[in-house]
């Protein structure tokens, strides 16, 4: 991993030493299966424009090694002309004074009307468009492998009781119930889904998203906090350090039945041929239904000492935009497209559910970041609270209350 | 005309100086340069990326308020008691036994030796998968049919730290086994042969004489082995990752997940301060009492 690390950022020193005119290089962590498939085809694109695309692909699913990489770049001023950055870390930037505005092309191309205003001003800085947003992910999925369930004669759960039953009936059948990987960011994962679905979105907003200690450290949240440990005895014990892929693989294979994880694990169904609905059933994690968690990747643009680069780094955003990209990006990813316009027709029932939840939840309100994802936290406070909830998992002598303690206390670092 | 000899002692006294300099140059930039300005960064609010602004002691307060720098720390207390005694009596063992003229002593000594010349990475990759539970030692030990046996230490939060103990033993014994070899071979047979005349046992004459006698040994071994503990990362990274959770952080992780991978340069700065302090604190009065030794000649 490590030697992998600084290869890249040997490795991309070096090739910065040759940088030539209308070469666009990209960050970004799109290298599992299905994702890899939707970064080729954002450089067929590009290509067909006539830039030169340069791949700086760092691999790593929450992105943290691309980050690091990312600024070894800028702090040698020399950073991609874009980069996979998203949710508050846009703003984090910013204040760094290195982001490039690419209003002029938004303006031409008219992002104010296709976005809806909960992505639009993730993506501005001080008003101006600095990123732009490629897809919504939702981060609330249950995904489940039907035929597993039904040899336990379990049926999907819509709540947590259901969960637990189900889990229950599938372990005295011999099946593990709960694909699982050991990593901070999975730990957050599941536990954000945990939260929604047993404090539900008022809670969410107010525990994740405003911070307030009282919600954190309250009984609400000591009962997630139990919800969420009750899910330890249904995973293996290798879960520890387990990649999020290999954990989708574990469902895909039939090894285990269920994982909570976002919809990009659906490229990972589709890049092994399985059918939705048939093969493998996305449903929304229990009791959250009618919420939606979302994580939006996008690009933003960086300031260049080579002004033959902006244009290159214009057709990007163009590009990026376009209904065609977001399409068949969206397509190959598992999300759905950010722009309201696109056409959904091609997308499978995963992708229709979630793009209508997605209208639905934004209009009643319960459209909620995903903090696990950078959606809503800065990055310190973020990295503090997934060590509150990575900690709780991992050491069976700690009680909720104390977990509850430790996330208000985390919830306060700057 | 200048004569020859002349260019020759201008040459002399300038090519050293020229040859010297740039090493010198680099040295003084990217080492002690490099400290500077971590420990100038350490004491300003840097958070994504260095800001110059001077905010006093509130990183290193922020520091001794955060649990997982705490949880580095005595990680770094049990990994360095037992890591560095550990290597040093298998590797002083390892050199008594080797030293009593045994047969194929080189092939052995190649093979304890060997596992210096893998880098931590390979050593903390291999072990990871010995000792995971699904794969390794635990599931060889089920299909064997010792279905009762568990090890699994690499997954279980208490225990973690010690799996990196064993696999830098693993990896370092052999080298201190080969630095006291040396300093073994290095001992004056006339003084042990006097001892074995005047009737003094085995154990004994190790104990009393030779071991004393291996005192510089045992002060640079010490040293290497300690500052391979303080700086240890690769290890850690390679073998859990500094996990389950961050149970098996070390100092060096912990500075590298804080300055790199979450917005807190400033408190990586203050950490990897801290870290400077132990090296130092076990460097300097070594240094200072070598060179008093050189002084009195």
């Amino acid at each position: 991993m490590r030697n992998l690390k600084w290869g890249i950022v040997a490795a991309s020193m070096s090739v910065a030493f040759a940088a030539q005119a209308a070469e666009v290089e990209v960050l970004h962590y799109w290298t599992s299966g299905g994702e890899a498939k939707a970064a080729a085809e954002l450089k067929k694109m590009m290509e067909g424009k006539g830039n030169k695309w340069k791949d700086f692909a760092v691999a790593g699913g929450g992105g943290e090694n691309a980050m690091t990489a990312l600024k070894t770049r800028v702090v040698s001023g020399n950073p991609p002309a874009a980069a996979q950055i998203k949710g508050p870390s846009i703003q984090e930037w910013g204040d760094e004074g290195v982001l490039a505005s690419i209003d002029s092309v938004a303006k031409k191309e008219g992002w104010d009307k296709v976005l809806p205003p909960v992505v639009s001003n993730v993506m501005k800085y001080k008003g101006q468009y600095v990123a732009a947003p490629v897809n919504v992910h939702r981060v609330n999925w249950l995904w489940v492998n039907p035929e597993l369930l039904k040899k336990a004669n379990a049926k999907v759960p819509t709540t947590w009781d259901e969960f637990f039953v189900t889990a229950a009936a599938l372990q005295k059948a011999g099946i593990q119930p709960l694909a699982y990987g050991g990593q901070p960011w999975q730990d957050s994962t599941v536990f954000e889904s945990v939260a929604l679905g047993v404090g539900g979105v008022d809670f969410y907003k107010k525990a994740f998203v405003q911070l307030d200690p009282a919600t954190l450290s309250g009984p609400t949240m000591v009962k997630v906090l139990e919800t969420y440990k009750k899910l330890k005895p249904f995973t293996d014990k290798n879960a520890a350090g387990r990649e999020w892929n290999l954990a989708t693989s574990m469902v895909i294979n039939g090894k285990a039945a269920m994982q909570f994880m976002g919809d990009w694990a659906k490229g990972e169904f589709l890049a092994a041929g399985k059918v939705p609905g048939k093969d493998f059933l996305c449903v929304a994690a229990p009791g959250t239904a009618n919420a939606f968690t979302f994580n939006i990747d996008s690009f933003a643009m960086f300031k260049l000492k080579n002004k033959d680069a902006e244009k290159g780094q214009q057709d990007l955003a163009s590009t990026l935009m376009s209904p065609a990209f977001q399409e068949i990006f969206n397509l190959n990813k598992g999300s759905i497209p950010a722009r309201t316009d696109a056409p959904m027709a091609k997308f499978d029932e995963c992708g229709q559910k979630s793009a209508t939840d997605f209208k639905a939840s934004a209009g009643k309100g319960s459209l909620v970041p995903s903090w696990a994802h950078g959606m809503a936290m800065k990055s310190a406070t973020q990295g503090a609270v997934y060590d509150a909830v990575t900690q709780f998992w991992n050491n069976d002598g700690m009680s909720a209350k104390d977990a509850a303690a430790k996330l208000t206390q985390a919830a306060k670092t700057k | 005309m200048a004569t020859p000899n002349a260019h020759y002692g201008f040459a002399e006294r300038w090519l050293p100086r020229l040859v010297l300099a740039p090493s010198f140059f680099l040295t003084l930039v990217f080492l002690y340069g490099f400290i500077a300005w971590n420990g100038y960064l350490s004491f300003t609010e840097s958070r994504l990326l260095p800001n110059y602004e001077w905010a006093g002691l509130v990183q290193y307060q922020a520091l001794f308020e955060n649990e997982r720098w705490w949880v580095a720390v005595r990680n770094l207390g049990i990994f360095a008691v037992l890591f560095i005694g550990g290597a040093m009596a298998i590797g002083i063992t390892l050199a008594i036994l080797l030293d009593q003229k045994v047969r194929g002593e080189g092939a052995i000594r190649t093979i304890y030796l060997y596992p210096m010349a893998l880098s931590f990475v390979v050593t903390g990759t291999a072990w990871k998968w010995m000792l995971n539970p699904g794969l390794g030692l635990e599931k060889l030990m089920h299909d064997w049919g010792f279905t009762s046996f568990t090890f699994d230490w690499l997954v279980n939060s208490d225990m973690s730290i010690y799996t990196v103990v064993i696999a830098g033993l693993w990896q370092s014994s052999g080298f201190v086994m080969a630095l006291f070899l040396a300093g073994l071979r290095g001992v004056d047979d006339s003084i042990i042969k006097a001892a074995q005349i005047d009737g003094a046992s085995l154990p004994r004459i190790y104990w009393k004489i030779i071991l004393p006698a291996l005192r510089p040994v045992v002060f640079s071994t010490l040293m290497i082995l300690s500052h391979i503990a303080i700086k240890s990362f690769d290890l850690v990274m390679a073998l859990t990752g500094g996990g389950p959770g961050f149970s098996s952080d070390l100092p060096a992780t912990f500075m590298y997940s804080m300055a790199f991978t979450r917005g807190q340069t400033g408190l990586g700065a203050a950490s990897a301060m801290m870290m400077l302090a132990t090296v130092a604190a076990i460097v300097v009065p070594y240094l200072y009492s070598e060179l008093r030794k050189d002084q009195h000649g």
